[in-house]
């Protein structure tokens, strides 16, 4: 599977969540496929969309949150792994697209393809850690853990390829992506 | 010396109501005070940019929140706040303790300690010092700061000024 067909599974699965998707390729894949209120696109801080989802998933525990990071965000924030895993927010499914490279600045090779990330997920406290490679594994693991406590782990292996350059940015300004995402929170609150 | 538990109150009045950061021993009472308060929460983080990105996650679910950190770890959170919060204009009251003030202390923060207000001044970032007698005045402005420009404000922690 490729980043596009994981990122497209995983939109598909995609209810009310509020999702926080990391920087670079991730961001314009999820707001190319379906741009939604409830996604919050990152387009630096990288390494931090953990970090920003465990902080969102900790103050809204009424609401399901979903990281949509990369290995070379994750890589760079590998503590985190132990804060979530050490805080154990019910709400929170962190989903890892590894592609093994630095996809939006030419493909470079992140340490990825070394290191068991899922073990590290594992070791750090997840309940719930998957690693997937095929389509179908993507949407079996969404279906399982969307509904379940978490927090969950879900690594999906995805092939590298050369089509982060022929994605458009987002083209929502930094402000009115938080606004939007607030006001789709905010909004959820009254029903 | 200002108490480290009606230093706390203060906050809380102010309404901050989220917490999170990596200790300094300048402020180690104010963090077990938060540690034991019921009405709000501190996230011990890994590392000072995570609380960052910790604050900015309970400012978009409806918080107030304050991080605290050492000087040392301002560094560690610059392309945070330059690529996060001041562009987004997602906002927390930064707790900064000031190690290195006016020099006198250990290699580590001689360099941080003459450059840290410079270097929030370099990115437009808002700042204040603490003393034992501004501390509601402070606290008060910070809030305002983020209220309506929705930007983080520093206030920077001497020693000698919490107990």
């Amino acid at each position: 599977m490729n980043m596009t067909q994981a990122v497209q599974i995983i939109t598909e699965h995609l209810v009310d969540e509020l999702v926080i998707a990391a920087n670079g390729r991730i961001s314009r894949e999820a707001f190319s496929l379906k741009d939604r209120a409830g996604n919050f696109y990152m387009i630096g801080s990288m390494g931090l969309a953990s970090a920003i989802a465990l902080g969102l998933a900790l103050n809204r525990p009424e609401r399901r949150v979903v990281i949509l990071d990369g290995d070379g965000n994750l890589l760079m924030s590998l503590g985190i792994l132990a804060q979530i895993g050490t805080l154990l927010p019910k709400n929170l499914i962190h989903i890892v697209l590894d592609n093994e490279v630095y996809g939006s600045t030419g493909n470079q090779p992140t340490i990825s393809s070394h290191v068991r990330l899922e073990d590290v997920a594992k070791s750090s406290g997840y309940p719930d850690v998957v690693k997937v490679t095929e389509q179908e594994d993507l949407k079996a693991a969404l279906k399982k853990y969307i509904n379940t406590s978490g927090p969950s782990f879900i690594l999906a292996k995805v092939k590298a390829d050369n089509m982060a350059e022929s994605l458009g940015r987002v083209t929502h300004s930094p402000v009115e992506i938080k606004e939007r995402f607030m006001g789709s929170i905010m909004g959820e609150k009254q029903f | 010396m200002l108490r480290s538990d009606e230093f706390v109150m203060v906050l809380k009045n102010a309404g901050y109501d989220f917490f999170a950061g990596v200790p300094c021993s300048l402020i180690s009472e104010v963090i077990l005070t938060l540690e034991k308060d019921r009405d709000v929460s501190y996230v011990p983080a890994v590392r000072e940019d995570v609380a960052v990105g910790l604050a900015a996650g309970a400012y978009l679910g409806g918080k107030t929140p304050c991080v605290l950190m050492q000087n040392s770890g301002l560094g560690q959170c610059l392309n945070a706040l330059t690529s996060l919060n001041l562009i987004y204009k997602i906002p927390c009251l930064l707790i900064v303790t000031w190690r290195g003030y006016k020099g006198g202390d250990t290699p580590e923060h001689e360099v941080m300690g003459k450059a840290s207000p410079r270097l929030l001044d370099s990115i437009n970032l808002p700042h204040k010092t603490l003393t034992p007698k501004n501390a509601e005045k402070a606290v008060m402005w910070s809030h305002r700061i983020i209220s309506k420009n929705k930007v983080p404000a520093a206030l920077f922690v001497p020693k000698g000024v919490l107990k």
